[in-house]
């Protein structure tokens, strides 16, 4: 049980290159499900190697349960690690590979040989697997098992470095719930690092969204959602991504698809006080509302009052069954992606319009890419 | 418009079966060059091996004789005054290598696990020791040898061999530790692995095939070492090699016995080299296939 701190930790592989992770503060409660999630090179992996002492700090410092760890060699952390590729030894059974760092900390057999059972129970992994080999495992099982080698040290913090990436679709949207569901039992403060931005929202208490090395936003997922801080989250966060479109400020909006979607004061304030002449608009696929409630189930069927009409023309449609995936061009060119009902999406060449509540809509500043306050 | 069907149909199977014809003639022209190439390489160690069998006045006819009665007498001629030569070999050659994997596993390590500073240096330097032809550094050796009363002593063939393996057996295993994920051992050290643990139970096991193969590179390059075992010693540390050369007398018929002897001393390495098939195709393929 320990609370995680990174105080201004950073991380330069080159001198002449930008830090791998760049000055990160980030603080992790006991017990919490800390999701590290970003874009290949984005720094999230190497901020895990740090807390568990595989990476030196080039700046700041690191500390677990309030004690400085900087410092510290990997296995005085108290901490246990899932690997991507399991790391199992090849040449040890299931029972050797999970008591191994308790053989190493001369725990007496007994307890060891416990404690091994004890965690093979908890992950449902049969007793005659105990004696088997990795080899003869199958990659589910395989994942169980670098998971027991964690659970087995009883660490004060879990790191997981994207340890569902080599499962298959199904097993993994499996064992995804299993290790939330595990964690929370557990207890045990965990940092997990993923690419995936649906297992970040599934599993996370907390997300902290990273790129370039620097953190963007650390919240809980609804929070990421809703608020995001600037258009790199935006973007990042959500499924399909958010349709971000660059469009010309008017008076009290700005103008996409031949349509002035209204701005609220205080985006318009920023706008002015930093004299853009353009914004970009983010509208979520899930926010733009089919109008014609007649023919297609499941469309908005409010009145159109206070709500921007944007027209276009459906390019493909994707069908995922409960829902379709709709690649429209709008009337200015843009192409956009929306979501629709799966049972009678409009197909490929039919003209449709969009209802937009424009408080669903985000605005960005074009340069800096920060949200403008709404 | 039948017929023309017909006719089609017949050159289309016609064509395929020719086809199918030529493919064959290829595939066997393949077999029978690689039987030939086979047996050319293979014909000297048979004939070896056959005229080992000869009596002495049988063995040296033109054409040779493969009709004759085959007599185990040069084996007992060889059988009876091999023994100190056959000992010093064996002791030479499985010291010499026990002495080349202690040094060079370690020196693999720090060349591939955890990399010294300037270990491509490192790296250079051994192989640059092989680079030297080894008549130009005879004179020397045989001074150092003579002054340090190592002449003629199994010592010096033991410390020379492990020199003269060792770059190989370096830069062998060191690639076969490179082969050892990194993952593996970064979870080595969160376990808690000191670096005996380390070597021992988790880079060990993986790289076995490969020390194995190595083991046996060094005692086959051992075993047949000459020119070394020919200026160092004389007859305290004489090697099966050395057997081989006096096996020629000054005068009269040799061929038979010169056969019997190599037919000897070439078992051993091809017992070796054979039951240890397996891992030796394994590990030498081991940097190249994953």
């Amino acid at each position: 049980m320990a609370a995680v701190n990174y105080m201004a930790a950073s991380r330069v592989y080159a001198k002449s290159t930008p830090p791998a992770v760049d000055a990160l503060d980030l603080d992790i409660k006991d017990g919490e499900f800390m999701v590290l999630v970003g874009p290949s090179g984005s720094g999230k992996t190497t901020a895990l190697r740090m807390l568990a002492g595989l990476e030196p700090l080039d700046g700041g410092r690191i500390e677990i349960a309030g004690r400085d760890v900087s410092d510290v060699q990997p296995k005085d952390r108290d901490i246990a690690m899932v690997f991507q590729n399991y790391a199992l030894y090849p040449s040890k059974t299931v029972a050797e590979n999970m008591g191994f760092a308790l053989k190493m900390q001369h725990v007496p057999k007994d307890e060891r040989n416990r404690r091994v059972r004890e965690a093979a129970r908890i992950l449902n992994l049969d007793e005659s697997m105990l004696s088997r080999k990795p080899k003869q495992l199958s990659g589910g099982q395989r994942q169980r098992v670098a998971m027991g080698r964690a659970i087995v040290r009883e660490p004060k913090v879990f790191l997981m470095d994207e340890p569902l990436s080599n499962l298959d679709a199904k097993l993994r949207v499996q064992t995804r719930s299993q290790i939330a569901e595990l964690q929370r039992r557990l207890g045990i403060t965990t940092v997990y690092v993923t690419h995936d931005q649906v297992e970040a929202m599934t599993m996370g208490h907390r997300v902290a969204v990273l790129s370039d090395g620097k953190l963007q936003q650390c919240a809980s997922p609804r929070e990421l959602y809703d608020n995001p801080v600037n258009q790199f989250v935006a973007g990042f966060i959500g499924s399909p991504a958010m349709n971000l479109q660059t469009a010309p400020l008017t008076d009290g909006g700005a103008t996409l698809a031949g349509t002035v979607i209204p701005l609220t004061a205080p985006v318009r304030a920023a706008a002015a006080r930093d004299q853009l002449s353009e914004i970009v608009l983010g509208i979520r696929p899930e926010h733009m509302h089919l109008a014609d409630a007649a023919r297609y189930p499941g469309a908005a069927a409010q009145d159109g009052a206070g709500l921007a009409e944007l027209t276009g023309e459906v390019l493909l449609v994707e069908e995922l069954g409960a829902d379709a995936l709709l690649h429209v061009r709008l009337a200015g060119g843009d192409p956009v992606v929306a979501r629709a009902e799966g049972r009678k999406p409009p197909g490929p060449g039919t003209r449709v319009t969009f209802r937009v509540d424009p408080a669903d809509v985000f605005a960005f500043h074009p340069v800096t890419g920060a949200r403008l306050a709404g | 418009m039948t017929a023309i069907t017909a006719t089609q149909a017949t050159s289309r199977t016609s064509r395929r079966a020719r086809n199918r014809a030529r493919e064959l003639t290829g595939k066997a022209g393949w077999t029978v060059l690689g039987w030939v190439v086979g047996i050319a390489f293979f014909l000297p160690v048979l004939w070896m091996v056959i005229t080992a069998f000869k009596p002495e006045s049988a063995a040296e006819t033109w054409p040779p004789k493969f009709v004759f009665t085959p007599t185990l007498a040069q084996f007992r001629l060889v059988f009876s005054g091999m023994g100190p030569f056959l000992e010093h070999s064996i002791i030479a050659t499985v010291g010499s290598t026990i002495l080349v994997l202690l040094l060079a596993i370690p020196a693999a390590y720090a060349l591939a696990i955890r990399p010294v500073k300037h270990w491509r240096d490192g790296l250079f330097f051994f192989i640059s020791t092989k680079m030297l032809p080894i008549v130009a550094a005879i004179g020397p050796l045989y001074v150092i040898a003579l002054k340090t009363h190592l002449l003629d002593s199994i010592w010096v063939l033991i410390i020379l061999y492990t020199a003269m393996n060792l770059p190989l057996a370096i830069w062998m295993i060191r690639s076969f530790m490179l082969e050892v994920p990194t993952e593996m051992l970064e979870a080595a050290r969160l376990d808690g692995a000191g670096r005996v643990r380390e070597i021992v139970e988790v880079i060990m096991p993986v790289v076995i095939p490969g020390i194995v193969s190595t083991a046996l590179i060094c005692v086959i390059f051992a075993w047949n070492e000459l020119f070394l075992a020919i200026n160092l010693t004389v007859t305290n540390a004489a090697t099966m090699p050395m057997f081989l050369i006096s096996s020629v007398p000054q005068e009269g018929l040799y061929i038979a016995h010169l056969s019997a002897a190599a037919t000897i001393a070439s078992v051993p390495v091809i017992l070796v080299g054979w039951i240890a098939q397996r891992s030796l195709v394994r590990g030498l393929s081991m940097g190249a296939i994953k």
